[in-house]
């Protein structure tokens, strides 16, 4: 990075550090922050998406629909979720692979489960053998997205749908009074006031998301921790030019600070926005914040 | 191979008894059911006894979080935040380099090293701070009445802690305190994907289903069990807590009694 890094061995220490914190391999690691913060980014929105859909069958009126809602809540649930991460991320593969199989090549007879095989065609492999090296990594990591969002979905989903019977009746058989049809209550009345009473509990999935993030190392994906243990591993002058000892417990102590900020940071966030929610609410929240205020 | 010849080979394997191979090929059904049974040995074992040392502390912070002297509240209140603010899987990544460094320094902390009492510390601190977080908040909802009746009793200092403050915490607390248990039980399957190695191949419930979904690259058998297991796990948690829950709230008329809402798992 820096002119004078051309040969290290003859640096003072803190021009040692300048140098070996800026060069190519940390500038990898460095990105892996915005894989992490790209991944949140992406993953909130979905999962929400999931969430709602699986809270709107959890309370739909046919019954087939509304097992499967809260079947879908109930198990995600149920199970450790790193079983979930290990195992989405084979059957998503896996499913894909089949999907385009049968598509792709309708007059391949061989079974596709040959013994410990799962042999496809090799028109219908994902990503193509042929692709460049970022499509296998856009792979890996759009398959890590939709892990996670079916994982928080279920989550999400269970907020959702706690907060849509928190919405007083009263507001509902009201609605149905004036004439309004089940859709026309759902999107207009319930729909509405339902945030305030889902937000304390979406904000702590967002807590949760962010500390689920370094599973995505787990997931294949060349994330922090990936990074952190490949940069601290103990470095021999013959592969570096800026050899050192076993140095992982320091780059995990900084992923561990991280963390802590990050959480931090969103707590205050967080706080911030529903002080604004409950402004003017008839809730106990409200209820202190409009006797606290100077008359 | 009949299923109990299996059984007699690999249902102890997780704690080294047994066969030392590990099944190559040709998985059966019954190798997969034991050998990640023989697995949950290690997640009974990690969640009992963090579940176990971490209730005494937990009760200890609390009460230093709770406590009007600074000198208490400040490091009760730090240690909670550094736990509960920063995922349990990066916690397992620099509790087993800080231990190997250490071990460099001392030969003393070689144990620490290995995934038995390194990560059953990780855990126990962990646990420690959500369950004191818990109970804190369990503290600060005492019904002023039960304190103030203490009062009129002449109770002051342990007696009133022992007799009346503790026994309503746990009371009040009981319910999240479940669930944080059953999350503690799905946690515990992170250690062996954390740095902690398997050695010998001695590893968890989930090390020997992802064992088993890699040599067979087919998910759909190995994790299903794992699940199977885990729910189980679960309900039996649910039943015992649920006895204790009984007990704690056996003065209370009925209705006033506080029910167990069972809301598992979130990540950590």
């Amino acid at each position: 990075m820096f002119s004078y890094c051309a040969d290290p061995d003859t640096l003072g220490t803190f021009r040692w550090f300048s140098c070996y914190l800026t060069n190519g391999v940390h500038m990898s690691f460095y990105m892996s922050f915005l894989k992490v913060l790209a991944l949140l980014a992406v993953t909130a929105p979905v999962a929400l998406g999931f969430g709602f859909a699986g809270a709107m069958a959890a309370r739909a009126r046919f019954a087939p629909i509304s097992w499967l809602g809260k079947g879908y809540i109930a198990i995600v649930r149920g199970v450790p979720d790193i079983a979930f991460f290990l195992f989405f991320v084979i059957a998503l593969d896996q499913a894909f692979e089949w999907t385009r199989h049968k598509v792709l090549c309708p007059e391949w007879t061989d079974p596709i489960r040959q013994g410990n095989d799962f042999l496809v065609c090799s028109a219908a492999k994902l990503p193509l053998g042929t692709s460049p090296e970022w499509v296998h990594e856009t792979y890996g990591f759009s398959l890590a997205v939709i892990t996670f969002a079916i994982v928080f979905g279920a989550f999400a989903a269970n907020v959702l749908f706690g907060a849509m019977r928190a919405v007083p009746h009263a507001q509902l058989e009201t609605a149905e009074a004036y004439g309004m049809s089940h859709r026309q209550t759902f999107w207009r009345i319930l729909v509405p006031q339902m945030w305030v009473f889902a937000l304390p509990g979406l904000s702590n999935l967002w807590m949760v998301l962010i500390k689920a993030t370094p599973l995505l190392f787990l997931l294949g994906v060349e994330d922090i921790v990936y990074w952190a243990r490949e940069l601290g591993g103990t470095k021999t002058s013959k592969f570096t030019s800026y050899p050192h000892g076993d140095w992982r417990m320091w780059y995990f102590l900084f992923l561990l600070v991280f963390y802590l900020a990050f959480t931090r940071v969103s707590e205050i966030f967080l706080e911030r926005i529903m002080t604004k929610l409950t402004y003017g609410q008839a809730t106990s929240g409200g209820e202190a914040q409009r006797k606290g205020a100077p008359a | 191979m009949s299923c109990f010849q299996t059984i007699q080979d690999y249902g102890l394997r997780s704690i080294g008894y047994g066969e030392r191979l590990l099944p190559k090929s040709d998985f059966t059904l019954c190798e997969q059911f034991t050998l990640i049974g023989s697995g949950m040995i290690w997640n009974i074992y990690f969640g009992v006894l963090a579940l176990l040392f971490g209730f005494f502390f937990a009760t200890a912070l609390a009460v230093a979080k709770s406590s009007s002297s600074r000198l208490f509240r400040k490091p009760a209140e730090w240690f909670i935040f550094l736990f509960r603010g920063s995922p349990l899987f990066i916690q397992f990544f620099f509790a087993y380099f800080l231990f190997l460094n250490l071990k460099g320094v001392h030969p003393f902390f070689g144990p620490f090293t290995a995934a038995w009492l390194g990560a059953l510390i990780t855990l126990f601190l962990n646990t420690s701070a959500y369950t004191a977080e818990i109970f804190y908040g369990a503290l600060r909802s005492i019904p002023k009445g039960d304190t103030e009746a203490a009062d009129a009793y002449g109770m002051s200092g342990w007696p009133r802690f022992k007799r009346i403050i503790w026994p309503t915490m746990l009371r009040l607390a009981w319910p999240a305190y479940t669930n944080e248990a059953i999350f503690l039980f799905h946690a515990t399957t992170l250690v062996y994907f954390s740095g902690f190695p398997a050695w010998r191949q001695k590893g968890d419930a989930l090390y020997y289903a992802s064992y088993f979904a890699d040599k067979t690259f087919n998910p759909f058998v190995p994790y299903p069990i794992l699940a199977f297991y885990f729910i189980i796990v679960t309900l039996v948690i649910v039943g015992v807590f649920g006895l204790i829950n009984k007990r704690l709230n056996s003065h209370l008329p009925s209705a006033r009694r506080a029910k167990l809402r069972i809301r598992p798992n979130l990540i950590r």
